[in-house]
C-alpha cells in the first residue's frame, strides 16, 4: 500500500510490560519514518501505514507468553489491518503474540536449556522478498557492488550451516559498519543482532514446518549455535503474503553505532537492525 | 457457585523444559526412582448459574481458545471441582450434589472445538 503524502506513519504499540518499544520507535524514525505510539487498550490505529508489536514481557508473560497482549482492544485492529495487507512486525514478544493471534503459524516455547539467554547472534535471512526484509537484499547488492568481487569479511560465515555448532563465527564474522556479510555459497545475507528471551524456542507441527521451509516462509535462520532450541534453527517467518514478519532477535537494537553488536571494526558498531526498518520504508513508499 | 477445573500440559511429543529442569533438581536430590516430570497448569473457574453440560461446553470451547495454546499445549481435562476430589469447591459441590463424573467433555466434542484444534494444528 502506498503512501500519498509524507514520511510514512509507522505505529508501535505499547502493552503493560512492554520494553522496547521507545527502540522500536527510533529504529522508525532513523530511517526517516515517523512513529506514532499506540496504544493497547485503544481500537485506534491513529492512521498508521504499518505497525511494530515490540519487545517485552507483556502482562508478565502471564499464561503464555504474549497471549494476554494478543488480546488487547488494539489487537483486534492490528488482525485486521494485517489481513488486509498492511504490514507488521512482531519483535521477540511480539512475534510470540503474532502466534497467540494466529497471525503468525507455529508457538514459542521456553528455551530448551531453561536459561534467559542474552547474546549477539548471527543470523541469515532466508527470505528477503517480504515487507520488512527486501532491503536486505538491496544492500547486499549495493555492498557487491561497492566490493566488486564481495570477497568480504563474512566470506568465512558460509562454512557453518544451519545448526552447526562451534565457535567460528561468533566475533571473527562480524559485520562492517553499515555493510554486512553474505553466505558465499547462497548470496543470502547474514547479519548479527542481539538476542534475549526466555521462550523463544519454535515450535510448530511437522505439517507447518515443512510448509514453512517449502514455501519459503521462514524469514531468518540462527546461524553457528541454536541458541534455544527452536526447530529447524527458525529465528523468525513470514506470512505467505510477506507483510507479517515474527522474529526472536532484537533488530532495533542494532541501528545505531556506538549502540550495536561488537564488529570486526569497531565495538558496539554493527547496524545490521538497520535495513529491516528500510525494507518497510521501500515498501510504503511507490516505487 | 460450581467451579470447573481445567487441565492443560505441553504436548507429549515437545520438549517441556520445565519438567526437565525439575527432573533435575530431583534426580541431584538423590531420587533416583523418579524418571520423568513434566509440568502443566491447572485452572479452577469459577461460574455463576448451574453446573450442567451447558457450561462444561463453554468453559471448554474457552479452554481451546484461549487457556491453552493448542499449537504447543493440549487440553488433558475439563471436569467440574469435585469429580477429582480436588479443587477449591470440592466439598460445597459434593454436599450440594453439584458434581458430574461425566467426562465426555474432556475431548473436545463440539464440531467448532475439532476444527479449532485442526486449525491450530495446520
Amino acid at each position: 500500500m502506498g503512501v500519498a503524502s509524507g514520511a510514512p506513519r509507522v505505529g508501535v504499540v505499547t502493552f503493560p510490560g512492554s520494553l522496547d518499544d521507545r527502540d522500536a520507535a527510533r529504529a522508525v524514525r532513523l530511517v526517516g519514518a515517523t512513529a506514532v505510539p499506540l496504544w493497547h487498550g485503544t481500537h485506534d490505529l491513529e492512521g498508521v501505514d504499518a505497525i511494530i508489536l515490540p519487545g517485552g514481557f507483556s502482562y508478565g508473560d502471564y499464561l503464555r507468553a504474549g497471549a494476554i497482549a494478543s488480546l488487547s482492544p488494539i489487537m483486534a485492529e492490528v488482525v485486521t489491518a494485517a489481513e488486509a495487507g498492511m504490514p507488521v512486525l512482531g519483535i521477540c514478544n511480539g512475534f510470540q503474540m503474532l502466534t497467540e493471534a494466529h497471525l503468525l503459524p507455529g508457538g514459542l516455547i521456553r528455551n530448551d536449556h531453561g536459561n534467559f539467554i542474552c547474546r549477539d547472534q548471527r543470523l541469515r535471512v532466508e527470505n528477503t522478498s517480504t515487507a520488512w526484509t527486501s532491503g536486505y537484499a538491496a544492500a547486499a547488492r549495493d555492498r557487491a557492488a561497492l566490493a566488486g568481487t564481495g570477497d568480504g569479511p563474512g566470506g568465512s560465515g558460509a562454512a557453518g550451516g544451519p545448526g552447526a555448532s562451534g565457535t567460528a563465527g561468533r566475533s571473527g564474522t562480524a559485520s562492517a559498519t553499515g555493510d554486512f556479510a553474505s553466505s558465499a555459497a547462497s548470496g543470502a545475507p547474514e547479519i548479527t543482532i542481539p538476542l534475549k528471551n526466555g521462550e523463544g524456542g519454535y515450535i510448530a507441527s511437522a505439517e507447518t514446518i515443512a510448509r514453512l521451509e517449502g514455501e519459503g516462509l521462514v524469514a531468518f535462520r540462527y546461524l553457528d549455535v541454536n541458541p534455544n532450541g527452536s526447530m529447524n534453527d527458525i529465528a523468525g517467518v513470514t506470512n505467505a503474503r510477506g507483510n507479517v514478519v515474527g522474529l526472536m532477535p532484537h533488530p532495533e537494537h542494532a541501528v545505531e553505532p556506538g549502540f550495536g553488536p561488537d564488529t570486526a571494526l569497531a565495538m558496539r558498531s554493527g547496524i545490521d537492525g538497520l535495513p529491516l526498518f528500510a525494507s518497510l520504508l521501500a515498501s510504503l513508499l511507490p516505487a | 457457585m460450581p467451579t470447573i477445573v481445567v487441565e492443560v500440559m505441553p504436548k507429549a511429543e515437545l520438549l517441556d523444559p520445565q519438567g526437565k529442569a525439575v527432573a533435575g533438581a530431583l534426580s541431584r536430590q538423590g531420587r533416583s526412582e523418579i524418571t520423568g516430570v513434566r509440568v502443566g497448569k491447572r485452572f479452577e473457574i469459577e461460574v455463576a448459574g448451574p453446573a450442567d453440560d451447558a457450561i462444561l461446553a463453554e468453559v471448554a470451547a474457552l479452554a481451546d481458545e484461549l487457556l491453552a495454546n493448542l499449537v504447543i499445549e493440549d487440553v488433558i481435562s475439563v471436569h467440574f471441582a469435585g469429580a477429582d476430589g480436588f479443587g477449591l469447591d470440592a466439598a460445597a459441590d459434593f454436599a450440594s450434589g453439584n458434581v458430574t463424573t461425566d467426562t465426555s467433555f474432556d475431548e473436545a466434542s463440539t464440531p467448532e472445538a475439532q476444527a479449532e484444534i485442526r486449525e491450530g494444528l495446520s
